[in-house]
Parts: C-alpha cells; sequence; structure tokens
C-alpha cells in the first residue's frame, strides 16, 4: 500500500508511526471513501472498530536555567479502524479518528462508508461517550439506556458495591476500606 | 421439491388474499429468557401478522466487563479470561490473545507448540461445529437427537481437552510463545483415534441431516445475504463464506503454521441459512484432514520459548492488531501497550457481535419461525457477543 | 398409641415390612413425588449453561433423578438453575422469572458467577451474586462446575425437599415456604443512572460483617 500518495493527495493527513493514519475530523469520510474506491486500496473490509482513551495529562519540563514549568496537555478519545482489502488481500491499515478534547467529543461516523462499523461505533458512544454524527442509530448497547456514565475511560468511578472478601489486598483492599469506612 | 398450488376460488369459496386482511402489528420482545435465542439475547421485533417487518437486535446482558478488568490485571491475568469469552472454543480465544501478544512482542513459538496448537484448534473447530449443526435443527423443532448425537461426540473431544489441559471447557492452555504443558503420554494416540473415528459419526449426522426434507425446506432460501453486503458488514467466518467470499484467515494470513498444511475452503453459493449450515458439515472433514497431517507430523522438542518471562511480562511499548479465524469467524485482540505491566487497551473483536450487524437484513420480510433459524444459523455465543 | 420418637418409628416400620406391611406416611410420598419429578426452568445465562446442556446430555443424563425436562415457561418450572453470570442489566429479569414460578419453588446457583461475581466480580455491570435478590437453596462452586456437581447439587435438593413438612404437626412447624407463607415476591431492582437500585434487598441477602484483626 502505497500510504505516501495518500499523505501527498490528502495534506491534513498524518502518519504518526508509519503504520497507521491519523484524519482530521472534517477530511475523515473523503479519506475513508477514498481507501474503500480507489483501486489501490480496496480496504473493503472493515474489520475491527473501536475507541481509546488518553486523559489529560501534565508534562513537566526543566528550563536551562533550572525552572520547572509544568503544562497541561489536554487528553482526547480515539475512533481506531482497523481495514483489510479482501480483494488486494492486503492489510491491516489502521486509520484513527481523534476528537477534540474529552468534553468536545463529536466526530463524524463512518458508518455510511463500512456498515461494519455501525454495532462497534455503538459500543464505542456507549463505553467512551464518543458521539458519532450521521450514525443511524446512535443508541447506547451494552449498558441500559438510562445509564449516565462511560465506563471504560480512565476515569470511570464505579459504583460502591464492594462485596465481603475474606483476605482482601491491594486494591480491593482500599475499596473494603471505602466501603467499610476507614476501620 | 415439486410446488404447491396456490388455492384457488374455483371450489365455491373466495379466499382472501393477504392484502385484504388487515393484520395487526404487533410488538414481540423475545428474549433475553427465551429458549432459542442461545442465552441472553434479546431480539425486539416487530410483525404485521407472522412476518418480520422490523428487528431490533438488543445487547449487553451478559457485559461482563471483559475488556476493564483486563486493563486493570497482568497481561497473562487476561488468560483465563480469554477462555469464558466463547465458551464453546476456549482454546481458539487462548491462541488469538496469545498470538497477538507474540505478535506485539516478536516471540518465536517452538515447532511442536505450533502443531498442538493447530491440533487443539482444529478439535475446537469440530466440537463447534457439530454442536452448531445441532443446536440448529433443535431450533427447528428436531429436540433432541441430532443435539444429543452431537454432544456425544463432543464429550469425547473434551475427554481429551481434560487430559491435556486439565479441565473440561475452560482450559487455559496457551501461553506466549508456547503451551502450557506437552501432550501427556498417549495423548497423541488417543487423539489419532478420534480423527479416525470421526468421519463415521459425520457420515452418520450427514445421513440424519442433510437430505432431511424438513430441514430442506426450512433453510434453503431463507435468510439470503449477498457477498456485497457481506463483506460491507465484515462477516466472517462460515457465514461470509456461505455467501460465496473466499475468504478465510487461515489461508489469507497464514498465522501459525497453516501453511503447510493441504486443505480446501468450502465456500456456499447462495448464503442461505442451508449453505451456512452445510458449510460447517463440509469444514469438520477439512478440519480432520489438517489434523491428520499435523499428527502425522508433529515433531518431538519443547513446548515453550523458554526466553519469554512469565512473572513481570512487559512487552515494549506499540500496539498490534491480530486475529485468527476460530469457528465463529476472525476473533482480533487489538492492544496498546505502554511498556507496563498491564494492557493501556485491550480490544477484542467478537466475530459473533459482528456478525449480527446485518440480523436484521436478513429477517426483513421473513417469518417469525424463520428468524430464530436465521439466528441460529450465523452461530452466536453471548460470552462473545457482549463480553 | 403414639409414637413420637423416629428411631422407635423406624423400628416399628421395618418390623411390619418383615411381615409384609408397608406402612408409611402421606407426606413421604407427597415428598418424594416432588423431589423425584424437578422441573427446572430452561434458563442459560452463560459458560455454566452449557454444562448444564452436557448434564442433560446422554453421558450424565439428568434424566435419572428425574429432572430432565426444561421448561421454557417459569409457569411450569419448581427449580431455577442459575447457570452463569448476571449481569446488573440482567438481574431484574432474573428476580422476575423467580416471581413468576409458582411455589413451592427453589433455586440452585451454578458457578463462581452466580455465588458472588466469581471471576468478573470486579466488573462495573456484574452483580455481585445473585443471593442479593432472591433465596438461594444450594450453591455449586466451580468455573464451570462439572456435571457432576450440578447432579451433585440436585441430589442435595432433594434431600432438602424430602425433609420438608408439608402439614404442620405443631403450630407454628412448618417448613415449607409455600403452605407457610404463600406466593412470595421479592422487588424487582430498577436499572439506575450509576447502578441498580436498590444494589441489594435487605430482607434477603445480609452483608457479612468485615473481620479484620489490624
Amino acid at each position: 500500500m502505497n500510504i505516501a500518495r495518500l499523505l501527498k493527495q490528502f495534506p491534513g493527513v498524518r502518519s504518526e508511526d508509519g503504520a497507521s493514519l491519523v484524519l482530521p475530523r472534517e477530511l475523515a469520510l473523503q479519506v475513508a471513501e477514498c481507501l474503500k474506491n480507489d483501486p489501490e486500496f480496496k480496504l473493503d473490509y472493515c474489520s475491527n472498530v473501536t475507541g481509546v482513551d488518553y486523559p489529560d495529562r501534565i508534562e513537566k519540563s526543566k528550563a536551562a536555567d533550572g525552572s520547572e514549568t509544568s503544562k497541561k496537555i489536554p487528553g482526547f478519545l480515539e475512533t481506531v479502524y482497523h481495514l483489510y482489502s479482501i480483494e488486494n488481500k492486503q492489510g491491516p491499515l489502521a486509520i484513527r479518528v481523534r476528537t477534540a478534547d474529552r468534553t468536545n467529543t463529536r466526530v463524524p461516523s463512518l458508518t455510511p462508508i463500512w456498515r461494519a462499523a455501525e454495532l462497534q461505533e455503538r459500543e464505542a458512544y456507549d463505553l467512551f461517550g464518543i458521539h458519532y454524527i450521521g450514525h443511524p442509530d446512535l443508541r447506547r448497547i451494552l449498558m441500559w439506556d438510562d445509564f449516565e456514565d462511560h465506563p471504560m475511560r480512565k476515569d470511570y468511578q464505579e459504583p460502591d458495591d464492594y462485596h465481603y472478601e475474606p483476605t482482601p489486598h491491594d486494591e480491593v483492599l482500599e475499596k473494603a476500606r471505602k466501603h467499610y469506612g476507614a476501620a | 421439491m415439486a410446488q404447491l398450488e396456490p388455492p384457488t376460488a374455483q371450489r365455491g369459496y373466495q379466499i382472501l388474499s393477504s392484502r385484504d386482511l388487515d393484520a395487526q402489528t404487533l410488538e414481540v420482545a423475545m428474549g433475553p429468557h427465551h429458549p432459542s435465542t442461545h442465552g441472553v439475547f434479546r431480539m425486539d421485533v416487530v410483525l404485521d401478522g407472522e412476518t418480520v417487518t422490523k428487528l431490533k437486535p438488543v445487547f449487553g446482558y451478559l457485559h461482563r466487563n471483559h475488556e476493564k478488568i483486563a486493563e486493570n490485571t497482568s497481561w497473562i491475568g487476561s488468560m483465563p479470561y480469554t477462555d469464558r469469552l466463547d465458551y464453546f472454543c476456549s482454546l481458539t480465544s487462548n491462541w488469538a490473545y496469545a498470538l497477538s501478544v507474540e505478535k506485539l512482542c516478536g516471540i518465536t513459538v517452538p515447532e511442536r507448540a505450533e502443531y498442538l496448537r493447530v491440533i487443539l484448534a482444529e478439535l475446537t473447530r469440530l466440537a463447534n461445529h457439530a454442536c452448531l449443526a445441532g443446536f440448529f435443527v433443535n431450533d427447528l423443532g428436531a429436540m433432541g437427537t441430532p443435539l444429543l448425537y452431537a454432544l456425544r461426540e463432543r464429550e469425547k473431544i473434551l475427554d481429551l481437552f481434560e487430559w491435556i489441559s486439565g479441565a473440561r471447557m475452560m482450559c487455559n492452555f496457551m501461553r506466549f510463545g508456547g503451551c502450557r504443558n506437552d501432550a501427556p503420554e498417549g495423548w497423541l494416540a488417543a487423539t489419532r483415534k478420534l480423527v479416525a473415528h470421526f468421519p463415521s459419526f459425520l457420515d452418520e449426522y450427514d445421513r440424519l441431516l442433510t437430505g432431511n426434507e424438513i430441514i430442506l425446506a426450512r433453510t434453503q432460501g431463507i435468510g439470503i445475504l449477498s457477498s456485497a453486503l457481506a463483506i460491507d458488514s465484515a462477516m466472517s467466518g462460515p457465514c461470509l463464506r456461505a455467501s460465496g467470499v473466499n475468504y478465510d484467515i487461515r489461508k489469507v494470513d497464514a498465522y501459525g503454521i497453516y501453511n503447510r498444511f493441504n486443505f480446501r475452503v468450502p465456500l456456499g453459493d447462495h448464503g442461505d441459512c442451508y449453505d451456512r449450515m452445510m458449510l460447517r458439515l463440509l469444514e469438520m472433514r477439512e478440519s480432520l484432514s489438517i489434523l491428520e497431517q499435523a499428527l502425522k507430523e508433529i515433531p518431538e522438542g519443547s513446548v515453550q520459548n523458554s526466553a519469554v518471562k512469565i512473572r513481570n511480562f512487559k512487552p515494549p511499548k506499540g500496539e498490534c492488531y491480530g486475529r485468527i479465524e476460530t469457528p465463529k469467524g476472525e476473533l482480533g485482540f487489538f492492544l496498546i501497550s505502554d511498556g507496563g505491566t498491564s494492557p493501556y487497551r485491550y480490544r477484542i473483536r467478537p466475530p459473533s457481535f459482528i456478525n449480527l450487524t446485518v440480523l436484521e437484513d436478513m429477517c426483513l420480510g421473513q417469518k417469525l419461525a424463520d428468524a430464530v433459524t436465521i439466528l441460529g444459523s450465523i452461530d452466536i455465543v453471548l460470552g462473545e457477543v457482549d463480553r | 398409641m403414639e409414637i413420637s420418637d423416629p428411631q422407635e418409628m423406624e423400628g416399628l416400620r421395618s418390623e411390619l415390612q418383615k411381615a409384609g406391611v408397608f406402612v408409611t406416611t402421606m407426606e413421604f410420598i407427597y415428598n418424594w413425588g416432588r423431589s423425584s419429578s424437578i422441573w427446572p426452568l430452561q434458563f442459560g445465562l452463560a459458560c455454566c449453561a452449557i454444562e448444564m446442556i452436557c448434564t442433560a446430555g446422554a453421558r450424565f443424563d439428568l434424566a435419572r433423578f428425574g429432572a430432565e425436562v426444561f421448561r421454557p415457561s417459569p409457569r411450569q418450572a419448581d427449580l431455577m438453575i442459575v447457570s452463569g453470570t448476571v449481569t446488573k442489566k440482567m438481574a431484574p429479569q432474573v428476580v422476575r422469572l423467580y416471581n413468576q414460578m409458582p411455589e413451592p419453588k427453589y433455586v440452585i446457583t451454578m458457578g463462581a458467577c452466580a455465588i458472588s461475581g466469581g471471576p468478573f466480580k470486579q466488573g462495573y455491570n456484574v452483580l455481585k451474586g445473585v443471593d442479593r435478590f432472591i433465596p438461594v437453596d444450594v450453591h455449586i462452586p466451580g468455573c464451570p462446575p462439572r456435571p457432576e456437581a450440578l447432579i451433585h447439587a440436585l441430589v442435595t435438593l432433594q434431600k432438602k425437599i424430602s425433609a420438608q413438612t408439608t402439614l404442620p404437626r405443631e403450630q407454628g412447624d412448618v417448613s415449607n415456604r409455600a403452605y407457610d407463607k404463600g406466593d412470595q415476591h421479592y422487588p424487582v431492582p430498577q436499572l439506575g443512572a450509576h447502578d441498580i437500585v436498590p444494589p441489594f434487598n435487605p430482607e434477603v441477602w445480609h452483608p457479612e460483617p468485615v473481620r479484620r484483626d489490624s
């Protein structure tokens, strides 16, 4: 697969690790359509769709004079699509679409291009809270409709339903302490 | 088969066409407790008379948070959980995970372990496909008999699994860079014996099922899936091949040592329920052929790459997507490592789940009883659908 | 003549048997009938359901114990085998199914997940034991329990049923719930914004007090 040609054709597209493509939100549908229909790629089989959560992080850097500066780097949510080509027998190519940050989570849906993304984008919406614009039926899929959290996010707080264990240790001990109060 | 003559009004009474009858639209929630949904799956169906006009699958009744648990545990700690993904085929799920981690770290696997893996995976395929056919005709109304025959054969295979791994169903047998232990003495001979006897069971099964008039009437032309839609919706495994798409990951990726074996990939040409069932019966014959070759060629040697650490196992930073052909379809693992002792992101690509994307398209315009047939022919396991 | 000592009763019974006279009680016959024809609910939740199917299969043959008639409808079933992980999303349905079964009814929890959440205990969507909402008669540990273990649980339940009294001997001496309190209905939990509400039924489940030395 000649990714270099694609990078030239769509100037907004980047490749961070040389293997996967990061698509800007506004170009995502256009590039995806090209990947599916271009005879060189023909990536017609969208095998895997998933979300990944990158939380906000604070990066500390030391300046030359020894003073420390900490910079907050905003996190984002990412959807990764793994594409294969049945006709050209090639793949996988991973494409990534990122949200602006972790509160503004609107990205274009690629379900109109690959039907396979339908249920999997619903799953990413349910578990990560990524809003896919243009998805035909964006509802919760694994959790119930009234559920409000997004459990696969890294900062998800579980409900406190600790169950007695005779020998709690590590994280479970912490949980037990929290559940029963400091004892 | 002779077509039934449509009834005419000549005999002195007026036949109403279905258009004349004002059928009431009925909403039925099938499941999560329903005998033919293979577990806790639910279909919300809208019926016009008995015809399906709308069908929405509802998931999540067995959502056990495997991915979240895996991100909080060690890399090898997820191996027992993969058993419980597709609980009919624990060994292929093991293999998919082990293969993905091996791909991530660049671990090599000893020859004998590769052969053992192939043997166990193909035995799993035999057990799964035999039972699938049993459950499928059970849904059609053949209560018991074919399923009992299939379970009888499955028990023989489970005995082999128990012998080698210590557990009937949850084998937890594969490790990064090999298998947990070598085959015990006499195991390979017993497997050879089973493989030698299996064709007679398949012949018996074929005689029972293939030409059965009820099965032909209930499955042929039901739930047709075009090859274009099958590819677009990322169907995988037997469902994809029944629609005529020649795509078997054992051939395409040739993972493990599958390029050494000589086997054929059966294809369907109608994409209906009959093709999907027959394809599995044919695949069992090919699995037997792989098993015969593997059991003949299996070399002596170690079954575990001793360079792989078990404690404090830390893959390098990076990501990978590994996949294998399980009996249900393409089972993939997308792993992101941040260099720590547990995965940063652990994603399972479940074939049963994704194969349900076009369930509604296949069921529209069919009768409600056919929706059950179509669901049975897709072959889902809820542990994998909801994870 | 009134015989109150069960040992004396047993002695008299065997004496009479030697003479060809068989004496029994209505209660014994009734319980024998009930315990030898338990109809389980055909209700598979997860992995353990496969072992349940195997138990009903030819090799382990649950029919030997009179419990092979799996009923798809809760209205016709005596026994609910909770075979697998009960998720929070599924919990209301499980309780509702239990409520729909006619008395006398029994529950076997099959496997670690149904008992306490098992390996999936840390999951946010996993109910940590079905006994938080419905009373359980027999627990089977294992992941999954072998078919023999399910048969053992069934035999244990049969013993339990045989020991139940149906007619009160004295005032208040009734061990069979059906004759004691009538149909039991347990409140069905609701699916809330973060968890099921309530997280357990305090009438059924009494959490263990934490015991720690330090």
